[in-house]
């Protein structure tokens, strides 16, 4: 006979406000089986969970349910309370009274049912719950981090310098991401090559880290402590470990009219070519779709001149294999696409140009050697016109709802380094607001409007008309003087919204992560969990969760570092015993719970069966690693015969549930 | 037709290539034709029937016969192929042990459509495509041939063997075919309309199991109608709950499974329409994943076993049933 103890939390007011906790523990109280029921006002605390420790003990409990809040919050709490007073943990089921029920109703009476109504069902289950027990798996004591930008760098380091090994997957070339393409950083104002290449650098030489640049990860098995990651090495078409990095290959190249994406398309580079020359690895790549050797078969220039002898026009691409405990997401951003915003006649005019762009220009590795030229007739600009928000905080679909957080203190970076370096030049920046929470960040907005005379204008640019002059005609509202400008400028520099990397996405399905709407990841808890996943064993680093400065993405790359380490320091981590099982005697074999499992987990064996009359029958039945189930139930609905069944979540169980609430 | 095949069966046997023969024999009546294993030329000769009313698909059987010494020899309709590719795909079939002739499909006859006309005592049919003559212990009766095809063959999907080792006559192609309209039809029904179609309709079900006995996608080791522990193991209909239940149940059970051989609905003596379910399914997954037939194939992965970038949201599904 059962003997089950059901406890009701008041939560403070939570609960207790819209459900009156007293009756439901009344009436759950007489469900057959139960033999205490009780409401207390914070279970979850020393002496609520010492309520239900003795009780355990006093009634020599077979099972217990704890209407509170979400299991995410307090499962484990109970369990190891239950655990703590001899029960097994397993038999701890949890009616979810706070967020399904008292935070979104309003009515007394009606909550009160369905928290009693959620209690029944929760007592079902646990009728039917069997003692678990939970294995072990162990970790492999290696990291990836899966782009390598300022973000992933950080985290490799980190990780790396806690003794663990890490690789960085970087798509491109060379790692140092959207950093490297920075000319100034805020509110410093030191330059970021200064500070990026020491650590991209330091990344290369750490012998625990393995930089795998011009890399993609193409799929990802297991679990937290045990991934399997398959890495596709892309054919750069050059020996990287033969490579010198001279760059004589890049001068001789006969294919010099390839647009040169580190410089935003602003010049050109060759069709083999090293990004930049602070590229880490410092190796040449070569680029197949403008490369003569590879389209045509004929040149192989690059080849003749390298004395290394690193060109191979064979290479393919290669896939590896690793195995990780630990994955780092540090995929970043990218500027919008402009080519939606007509009005602003970017893509008509090229002295229209995005952020990124205006920082290439104001670069000394960039195309006009450091010196600001407009990029139509290299003449010296004399009024340039800054627009705030372009895609941001957008209401339509052309642009992002959100703040793209950045663009506002590199606004005030780029207005007071061109009033400092020319100050003949007049700079308007059209706003619609000024956003500067962050350490210094006002002080250095300030400097900008009252040292170096920046004319700041709240209201947005209607429209930009490109001149027959050369001239842009700017066409803005001036919100706080109510009238309309026309300004003669001669630049117009757009602060394009940012978004996530467009590999985000494809990878989020690999990893089984969540994303939000607009492709962010989304972090385990939004306050007490940020740089989490809620898919264990994954981190988050970067503006891959979410719009974030340079200053902010190391402070989230070295959390997610942390926790990395965290988990990387265990030899072993607890299973899940909630893992599926097959009823080999009712398996018919038909693979489609191996199809459906995204972990792998399941094989087929050929067993023996023994069938009436002394005969015997090989059959081919599914059969579950319970190392690699996770529990995720997807076998089980997709087994025909209803063979396949979760310990903890059981078919009986969940039909158990149903019955009690449709009861 | 029966001649060609039961010399094809008799030159297999005697070479060694097969050890029995599934065909099919008459039973009581002169349409009551029915699955059989041959392992002799004499009980070929003696008992073999291939004719009109010939309209059962083997390929069930396979899943036993292929699992026994020896070769087995199939003689498959274009739509039976799909059945046993389906079959093969889940592995519940072993294709090596297996010889598929390819035979013509039909149109077959629907003998409970000839009833329907007033005639009994039927001993015989002769048909030229257009008028069908039956023959009756009274004397000789007609009617229009296209009055009397069964259902299943009237919106035949496809005249083209997916599977086979050897072809009796010539390949067909895939059909255009109108087996969506009566789907369509109910899809533009009211909800209540389309209550009152089914329970009218699904009240007649006396659960004989007919049904699920001779669909090729039920082959189940265990079905969860007969399993005490799947919680909806009823056998017979005690309410209108479990009429409804049933059927549904079954149709989610075979759903991206299902070939469309239309059995189902041949089997039923309660002449309910239950291909119509399973319809629903298939022109819903095509809506939604893409067009796809199962049994098509052996190796390509279900829609609905399948995960791709572009699969449709959960909400464009739900709100498709909002009225």
């Amino acid at each position: 006979m059962q003997r089950i103890g059901v406890f009701v939390c008041h939560c403070g007011t939570n609960i207790a406000a819209t459900v009156d906790v007293k009756k439901v523990a009344e009436t759950l109280g007489k469900e057959p089986g139960v033999v205490i029921a009780q409401d207390y006002q914070y279970m979850c605390s020393e002496s609520g969970q010492n309520l239900v420790k003795d009780a355990i003990k006093e009634h020599n409990l077979t099972g217990i349910v704890i209407c509170s809040c979400s299991p995410r919050m307090h499962e484990n709490t109970f369990r190891k309370a239950a655990a703590a007073a001899g029960l097994n943990p397993y038999l701890v089921e949890i009616a979810n009274i706070r967020e399904q029920c008292s935070w979104i109703h309003k009515d007394i009476a009606d909550a009160t049912e369905k928290a009693v109504i959620l209690g029944r069902a929760a007592i079902a289950k646990v009728h039917l719950n069997a003692p678990l027990t939970a294995g072990e798996s162990p970790v492999v004591k290696k990291a990836l981090v899966i782009g390598g930008g300022i973000a992933g760098i950080q985290t490799a380091l980190d990780i790396a310098e806690a003794g663990f090994d890490v690789d960085i997957v970087e798509k491109n070339p060379t790692i140092g991401g959207k950093m490297a393409q920075i000319d100034k950083t805020f509110p410093t104002l030191d330059c970021a090559a200064c500070i990026l290449t020491p650590k991209m650098v330091e990344a290369s030489q750490n012998e625990r880290i393995t930089i795998r640049s011009f890399s993609e990860v193409t799929d990802v098995k297991g679990f937290v402590g045990n991934f399997t990651v398959t890495i596709k090495k892309k054919a750069r078409y050059v020996d990287e470990t033969k490579c010198t990095g001279c760059g004589l290959c890049t001068e001789k190249c006969p294919m010099k009219k390839v647009p040169n994406e580190f410089n935003m398309g602003l010049d050109n580079r060759s069709a083999v070519y090293i990004p930049f020359a602070q590229a880490v690895p410092k190796v040449a790549t070569i680029d197949p779709n403008y490369c003569m050797m590879l389209k045509t078969g004929k040149c192989g220039v690059c080849s003749k001149v390298c004395s290394a002898g690193a060109i191979n026009y064979k290479q393919q691409d290669e896939l590896i294999e690793e195995k990780y405990g630990a994955i780092i997401v540090a995929t970043g951003f990218n500027p919008i696409k402009l080519d939606k915003y007509d009005e602003f006649a970017y893509g008509q005019c090229p002295d229209v140009v995005t952020s990124l762009e205006l920082e290439r220009l104001m670069n000394a590795a960039g195309p006009n050697g450091g010196t600001l030229l407009r990029p139509s007739d290299k003449s010296h600009p004399h009024t340039i016109v800054f627009v705030q928000c372009v895609g941001s905080r957008c209401d339509d679909s052309k642009g992002k709802p959100y703040c793209s957080k950045i663009c506002c203190m590199y606004t005030a970076k780029h207005a007071m380094l061109i009033r400092e370096k020319y100050p003949d030049t007049e700079v308007y920046v059209f706003y619609i607001d000024v956003r500067t929470p962050g350490k210094n960040f006002d002080e250095f907005y300030r400097r900008a409007v009252e040292q170096y005379n920046v004319h700041y204008i709240k209201g947005m640019v209607g429209k930009v008309t490109p001149k027959s002059d050369g001239k842009i005609d700017v066409q803005a509202s001036d919100l706080l003087a109510n009238e309309q400008l026309h300004i003669d400028a001669d630049m117009v520099v757009l602060a394009a919204a940012i978004e996530p990397d467009k590999t985000a996405r494809p990878l989020a399905t690999m990893l089984t992560t969540q994303m939000d709407t607009n492709d962010f990841f989304t972090e385990a808890h939004p306050k007490l969990r940020p740089v989490e996943s809620a898919t264990a064993g994954i981190f988050l680093s970067g503006a891959c969760q979410g719009p974030k400065d340079i200053p902010e993405t190391v402070a989230q790359a070295s959390a997610a570092a942390a926790k990395a380490i965290g988990l990387l320091c265990k030899n072993s981590i607890t299973c899940n015993p909630c893992v599926a099982h097959s009823d080999e005697l009712m398996c018919n074999g038909c693979s489609s719970c191996e199809k459906v499992c995204p972990y792998g987990a399941i094989t087929y064996i050929d067993k023996e069966f023994r069938m009436p009359d002394r005969t015997t029958k090989v059959r081919r039945v599914a059969s579950v690693n319970p190392a690699v189930c996770q529990g995720c139930g997807a076998c089980t609905v997709a087994c025909p015969s209803g063979a396949m069944d979760l310990n903890g979540f059981s078919n009986s169980q969940i039909m158990a549930e149903v019955d009690a609430i449709c009861k | 037709m029966q001649e060609a095949m039961i010399n094809k069966a008799k030159q297999l046997l005697a070479d060694g290539t097969v050890s029995r023969v599934i065909g099919w024999k008459r039973g009581e009546f002169a349409y009551d034709i029915t699955p059989a294993v041959f392992e002799t030329a004499e009980e070929l000769e003696r008992e073999f029937v291939f004719d009109d009313f010939t309209s059962a698909n083997v390929s069930k059987y396979l899943v036993k016969e292929s699992q026994k010494e020896g070769k087995v020899l199939a003689f498959l309709k274009p739509c039976d192929t799909y059945s046993l590719n389906q079959l093969t795909k889940e592995h519940r079939v072993d294709r090596d042990n297996i010889y598929v002739v390819g035979i013509p499909g039909g149109p077959k006859l629907d003998i409970e459509k000839i009833k329907a006309k007033g005639i009994t005592g039927i001993t015989g049919v002769k048909n030229d495509n257009y008028t069908l003559r039956i023959e009756t212990i009274y004397g000789e009766e007609t009617m229009p041939f296209y009055e009397a095809v069964l259902d299943k063959c009237a919106s035949c999907k496809s005249k083209k063997h997916v599977t086979y080792d050897e072809l009796i006559g010539e390949d067909g192609d895939v059909l255009e075919s109108n087996r969506f309209d009566m789907v369509e039809k109910l899809e533009n029904m009211t909800s209540q309309e389309r209550y009152d179609f089914w329970r009218g309709e699904l009240s007649k079900c006396i659960r004989c199991n007919a049904c699920r006995n001779v669909c090729p996608a039920c082959t189940c080791e265990n079905c969860v109608f007969d399993n005490p522990n799947s919680g909806i193991d009823n056998k017979a209909p005690a309410d209108s709950f479990e009429e409804n239940m049933f059927h549904i149940i079954r149709a989610f059970h075979v759903a991206g499974r299902c070939t469309d051989c239309g059995e189902c609905s041949r089997v039923c003596p309660q002449h309910i329409p239950l291909h119509l379910l399973n319809r629903k399914f298939i022109k819903d997954i095509n809506a939604l994943y893409g067009e796809y037939q199962a049994g098509a194939d052996t190796t390509s992965r279900a829609p609905l076993t399948n995960y791709t970038a572009d699969d449709c949201e959960a909400s464009v599904v739900h709100e498709r049933g909002v009225e």
